[in-house]
């Protein structure tokens, strides 16, 4: 088919020759197989590091946010800086997901599974922090609009902070949504190859019953599709949002109008960031380097690129304008020459070195496509994204309007323990969904396979581009429907009298075709039951039981016969099996057998 | 009545499709079809009335709005107006830009998950309920195709089925209670 066609200077978004079950084993093995020694390290290091956040919440809690290094003048620090931090690394799987899907970007498909979960547990982790900040977070509820118990007072639809609730919670639950409408038709994948039972229930209940009807699949397309395009708003929605937390105040360096285009660019920014830094070790950890490859890397650090851009123009604009506005208040601001030389300069470097200067090498396109050098960048944005929204917060209210309360910030180990356990919190989430989720959407992957697939590639370089590989059956004489299928009109009996023969007495014709069988073994080899050990042949698609026991009968009893088989023996073989013509050459059972027995 | 129907089970999608037209120029009727990724034109071969749950959503998206517009007026404007930041608190339409962000929020949120939960009711998934898929590899890499076999002749049906490039071909004997 002509639509499959991807043009031949396009890199192959699928490395090597895959077939449709190649993919569901190679996104299934991490799920159906152990997990390996590294694994557990890891994930024992990031549940240390939870537990001890988990600690430092619970003392915080119990004892009052005093615990953290807030004083009077610095009153949002790390806690603020941690909320924008992980709900700007939570904007790239929604885009990735969502935008790219409306914009039709085919590479999004191998990607988009991980940095949806990585979406949710980002945003997980900052819903925390507003939460822990409330002081007293079993009243959390408050920010809902109810009526309280002192009359009806409700919450303040005027204030950015209930904006965020409602643009976190519809943020959250809607990208969650959509992964797991995503996730259903992987889920089942693994439900119907898992040999366990236990696997075989829960998979069962995720899956929600996934069957893969024609019509599922035509509402799931457009549920897709329309969850997309209300996505994409959403995600510009809810960063734009919490810059307004910032934006709506009067505090210099706050005030800011370009703050939501700035922020949106920043999110996705440093999402693709943490989307690069998580698939470059797990495409390594679970051997998806065919289907993350390279080029995916690269289109990533373009985004990176074009986003990285918009903030640094985004910066100078900052600088410019508050210096050329004159008034000597805007020279405390976090972008300005006062905070490059005073006590923060630091804080103002790390954020120009880490978002400005090291993205920039990403322009050179061997450095784009080296896989340890984009590790390195995406650590480097990650920690420069942070440094952003700390010197917004902490280098902006370090120096107020009273110069007797300028003071700096000091982090308590509460304020330092509580981020590293929500970096904890993040991993072992993140560690757990790889070993337990389709960490790639294989359904979708499946669909670009005919495009991208090298096998499939090459069987149109070799036909012509227009060339459907398949082999036209020839058609069935009924153009006048089921009452034309009359014996005696098109055919004299349902199947050839030679055919009529069940799978128990199912002999092959010896005498008749001796010469031809001797040949045809000549030329794929004998087999020799003391030494070699027979393969299940059925195993090769298109070997049904009938098929094998005739096969069996010609001594054809192992897979390294089987793939040795060219188009002259698959002629003899119709000759001497006459009930399937074409078959095995069109099922390309060589191909199979040779896969199955590097396989064994 | 016992329904008869025949699984055809195909190893390629572009063979499927093929099948499908192949089956449905031939007067067959195709009762269902299994894939294991959505096949582009499949819902159309087989000749499936465009689905409507963008519809349902634009109205459930309506829904959102008209909930966020009321609940902010009642509680904002008529039950407990307040002076905030002397923001205007009057009527609705003065207040209203400070309203405009959790309006779209509302309106995504009503349309994204009602438009979910409805194709979750439609398509009968929900969790413990039972995968109806027949042959486990369907959702791997095989395709399904069944053919309502009642009032047609097993064998010839069989043989077209063959002839379209089944791998597989079986009879389902579907005894049903009415």
């Amino acid at each position: 088919m002509s639509s499959h066609y991807e043009a031949p200077i396009r890199e192959p978004l699928v490395l090597g020759e895959k077939s449709y079950h190649d993919i569901s084993v190679d996104v299934g093995a991490p799920v159906l197989g152990k997990a390996n020694k590294s694994w557990w390290i890891v994930f024992t290091i990031a549940l240390i590091a939870f537990l001890w956040g988990l600690g430092c919440i619970i003392y915080t809690v119990s004892t009052g946010i005093g615990v953290w290094g807030l004083n009077k003048t610095i009153g949002w620090a790390w806690d603020i800086t941690n909320f924008v931090w992980w709900v700007g690394i939570g904007h790239a799987g929604t885009l990735i997901s969502a935008v790219l899907l409306l914009f039709r970007q085919k590479w999004r498909m191998a990607v988009n599974r991980s940095a949806e979960a990585m979406t949710i547990f980002a945003v997980v982790q900052a819903g925390l922090f507003p939460i822990i900040h409330m002081g007293r977070p079993w009243l959390a509820y408050w920010v809902l609009p109810i009526p309280n118990q002192f009359g009806s007072l409700w919450v303040n639809f005027n204030s950015p902070l209930l904006w965020d609730v409602f643009a976190i919670s519809t943020y959250l639950s809607i990208s969650l949504v959509f992964w797991w409408t995503g996730l259903l038709p992987d889920f089942a994948m693994i439900r119907d190859r898992t040999k366990s039972p236990f696997q075989k229930k829960i998979y069962g209940i995720l899956s929600f019953g996934w069957s893969g009807r024609v019509k599922d699949w035509q509402r799931f397309e457009e549920v897709s599709l329309v969850l997309a395009g209300l996505a994409t708003p959403l995600v510009l929605s809810v960063h734009t949002i919490v810059s307004f937390d910032f934006a709506t105040s009067v505090v210099p360096g706050w005030h800011s109008t370009i703050f939501p285009p700035y922020f949106v660019a920043g999110a996705i920014f440093s999402g693709f960031a943490m989307v690069q830094t998580l698939l470059i070790i797990m495409r390594k950890v679970s051997n998806l380097e065919s289907y993350i490859t390279v080029l995916h890397i690269e289109y990533m650090n373009k985004v990176i690129l074009l986003t990285g851009g918009i903030v640094t123009v985004a910066y100078i604009t900052e600088y410019f304008i508050g210096w050329y506005s004159g008034v000597p208040y805007e020279n405390y601001t976090y972008l300005s020459f006062g905070a490059a030389t005073g006590p923060y300069w630091w804080a103002f470097w790390a954020l120009i070195i880490c978002n400005l200067i090291v993205p920039l090498s990403l322009w050179v396109k061997k450095l784009r496509r080296n896989i340890r050098w984009t590790f390195f960048v995406a650590l480097v944005i990650n920690i420069g994204m942070w440094f952003e929204r700390f010197d917004i917060i902490v280098v902006d209210l370090s120096k107020d309007r009273l110069t007797s309360s300028w003071t700096m910030f000091q982090p308590t180990f509460v304020d330092i323990g509580t981020f590293i356990g929500t970096i904890g919190f993040f991993f072992v989430l993140f560690l757990l969904y790889a070993r337990t989720f389709p960490v790639i959407a294989q359904a979708e992957v499946k669909t670009i396979l005919k495009s991208s697939g090298e096998s499939f590639k090459r069987l149109r370089a070799e036909h012509g581009d227009d060339h459907s590989h398949i082999q036209t059956v020839e058609e069935y004489p009924a153009d006048a429907g089921p009452a034309a299928n009359v014996e005696g009109k098109h055919f004299d009996s349902v199947f050839d009298d030679s055919n009529e023969e069940d799978s128990e007495n199912n002999e092959v014709d010896f005498e008749l075709h001796r010469g031809k069988i001797d040949n045809l073994l000549s030329s794929i080899g004998t087999f020799n039951p003391e030494v070699e050990k027979q393969d299940d042949l059925k195993k090769i698609s298109g070997v049904g039981p009938v098929m094998e026991q005739k096969l069996h009968q010609l001594g054809i009893f192992t897979f390294e016969q089987v793939s040795r088989m060219t188009d002259r023996e698959y002629d003899l073989l119709d000759e001497i099996i006459s009930e399937f013509p074409g078959r095995a050459k069109r099922d390309d059972w060589a191909g199979q057998a040779l896969t199955l027995k590097n396989n064994n | 009545m016992a329904a008869t129907k025949i699984h055809a089970i195909y190893t390629d999608d572009d063979l499927l499709m093929q099948a499908v037209k192949q089956t449905r120029s031939a007067n067959y009727h195709i009762s269902e079809v299994f894939t294991p990724f959505p096949v582009h034109g499949l819902d159309h071969a087989v000749g499936l009335a465009p689905t409507r749950i963008a519809i349902t959503s634009f109205l459930y998206g309506l829904v959102g709005l008209s909930v966020a517009v009321a609940m902010m007026n009642f509680m904002m404007i008529q039950d407990w107006p307040q002076n905030i930041g002397g923001k205007p608190s009057f009527t609705f339409y003065q207040n209203m830009p400070a309203f405009i962000p959790i309006m779209f929020e509302l309106t995504v949120f009503f349309a994204g998950h009602l438009m979910v939960i409805t194709f979750y009711m439609r398509s009968k998934l929900w969790p413990f309920k039972k995968a109806e898929n027949p042959d486990l590899r369907t959702t791997d890499d095989h395709f399904l195709m069944e053919v309502d076999a009642d009032n047609h002749d097993v064998a010839k049906l069989t043989k077209f089925l063959y002839d379209t490039g089944a791998s597989e071909i079986s009879l389902i004997e579907n005894e049903q209670d009415h």
